[in-house]
């Protein structure tokens, strides 16, 4: 059974989002994303200062067997990235929650995040997925 | 991410395995013990089969470093019988069976059509003058059959599909020592079974020397009933589950060619790196595409098939373009990471004359590789 941490929001792409104290996301694909995708071993992340709008992909995490686009989940600028996927992409395998994040995104519309899937609806999604 | 990632796995051949499927898919006999040691099960070729059991890195070293245990028991084994046997086989395959002087001995070779296309690539194993065994490819099993009923027709044969038979192959510096252990009196004298040999250890137990990871080791056939006794003896041994993801990666680092991806009936063993697969001699050894194939030696072979390693942070994948002055000169085959190099790593059919270094068009964007001469890994060593 994956993990769904109930204070996280969600995308139908299997990217988790969480909201930062200045209104910045960090954003990660989920634990059932990563179980489905095995071990990763290279991820292509977003450039710092770079804009995007919502469902855009902006970076790529590849597994031994297959490469996965990641989405953006909100319009907003790239404010950080995470540099230890660079040498250690198996982070988002072991801690996809923690230190697995992929992107920080300073989203244009502050109340944008309010407005994405809740635990319980992504438990949902993944449920009839499976 | 996850719509983009179906497709993926479907065009590298692997379908996420869905219970609302229509169609129900072969299971092997250990189907039950793959389901209840939590193995990831995925369609290959109409065959319910594991991807791995956790982690296909961990798996993969797992046989470079000790021994991992395959199911392969999709592969199919055919027996032939008959007094012409040898002389059919001579015709049939490009390799020469004329190899094969002792009992048990084995060979790896091509079967081709006409054209000298590959129909398949398969092993096979000398079992008396008057029986030979072929282990082909799943994938190809109707084709492959059909092909060798039509073409044996002058040779009076008996061809007979050994579906009472399954395949373990156990794999690893460690493999034959826990085999060995696994069959208990049945292992006795297995020590000096050469490489490349098989041996009938009991009624259709065969225990032969040969893999597809590039370490020592075994692949085993033995009757459907007597599979998950062997696999959980060979467990107590142990010896350690792993997935056709880990089989995939140790066999592109030893350098073995997958049917399907590196050649198929559109290119001859010369363009596919199988040229010490094809026995010129004797000359008048007439085996079935070898016209074709003296034609294409003689006019020049214009594609190869070489290693590449990626010497960016990246992944090769099948189907990239290989990029050199702003032209296409070559294509990926089969492209994945190398959990022993720690690199990505590709065989790629690319214009003969191309040696050193080229580009890969990943994305859009070129990053350079460097052309090597295959195996990657052998014996649990780098070769690069």
């Amino acid at each position: 059974m994956s993990n769904v941490p109930q204070e996280l929001r969600y995308t139908k792409s299997h990217e988790w989002i969480s909201l930062n104290d200045d209104g910045s996301v960090t954003v990660g694909i989920t634990d059932h994303a990563q179980h489905l995708l095995g071990d990763l071993v290279f991820v292509e992340l977003p450039e710092i200062g770079d804009t995007y709008t919502e469902g855009d992909d902006c970076a790529v995490v590849e597994s031994v067997k297959a490469a996965s686009d990641t989405y953006c989940p909100l319009d907003g600028e790239i404010i950080a990235h995470n540099e230890a996927l660079s040498d250690k992409p198996e982070l988002i395998n072991q801690d996809p929650y923690g230190e697995g994040w992929i992107f920080k995104l300073k989203p244009d519309d502050s109340g944008a995040y309010d407005a994405l899937m809740d635990a319980d609806a992504y438990n949902e999604l993944i449920a009839e997925e499976d | 991410m996850m719509q983009i990632l179906m497709q993926r796995l479907i065009q590298t051949e692997f379908q996420q395995y869905n219970d609302d499927s229509e169609y129900m898919n072969k299971r092997t006999p250990l189907y039950d013990m793959h389901v209840a040691a939590g193995a990831q099960m995925v369609d290959f070729g109409g065959w319910d089969m594991p991807l791995n059991y956790g982690s296909q890195i961990e798996e993969h070293h797992q046989v470079r470093r000790d021994a991992g245990m395959f199911d392969v028991s999709h592969m199919t084994v055919v027996d032939l019988h008959g007094d012409k046997v040898r002389p059919f086989l001579q015709k049939l395959l490009a390799n020469d069976v004329a190899r094969l002087k002792s009992a048990g001995k084995a060979l790896y070779s091509c079967m081709l059509n006409e054209e000298g296309y590959v129909l398949d690539d398969l092993i096979v194993y000398y079992m008396n003058d008057s029986w030979f065994r072929l282990v082909v490819n799943s994938a190809t099993r109707e084709k492959d059959l059909a092909w060798i009923a039509i073409q044996s027709s002058a040779f009076d044969l008996e061809i007979k599909e050994r579906n009472d038979l399954t395949m373990i192959a156990v794999q690893g510096p460690n493999a034959r020592s826990k085999t060995h252990q696994a069959l208990g009196e049945q292992g006795e004298g297995l020590d000096d079974l050469g490489v490349f040999y098989m041996r009938e250890v009991d009624t259709d137990l065969a225990v032969a020397r040969t893999g597809y990871t590039g370490e020592e080791g075994y692949e085993i056939m033995l009757p459907v009933g007597q599979a998950s006794t062997l696999w959980a003896a060979l467990l107590e041994a142990g010896v350690k589950p792993c997935g056709l993801g880990a089989r995939d990666t140790l066999r592109l680092e030893a350098g073995m060619n997958l049917y399907g991806s590196d050649m198929d009936e559109s290119v001859t063993p010369l363009e596919s790196g199988l040229d010490w697969t094809v026995a010129w001699e004797p000359q008048e050894r007439n085996f079935i595409g070898r016209q074709a194939l003296e034609k294409q030696r003689d006019a020049g072979v214009v594609h190869k098939l070489v290693g590449l390693v990626l010497q960016a942070r990246g992944v090769l994948r099948n189907h990239q373009k290989l990029i050199m002055d702003g032209l296409q000169v070559g294509e990926i085959t089969s492209g994945s990471f190398s959990p022993t190099l720690g690199k990505s790593i590709a065989f790629a059919r690319i214009k003969a004359g191309m040696n050193d270094k080229c580009k890969v068009e990943i994305r859009g964007r070129l990053l350079a590789a460097e052309i090597v001469k295959p195996p990657f890994v052998r014996n649990g060593k780098a070769r690069i």
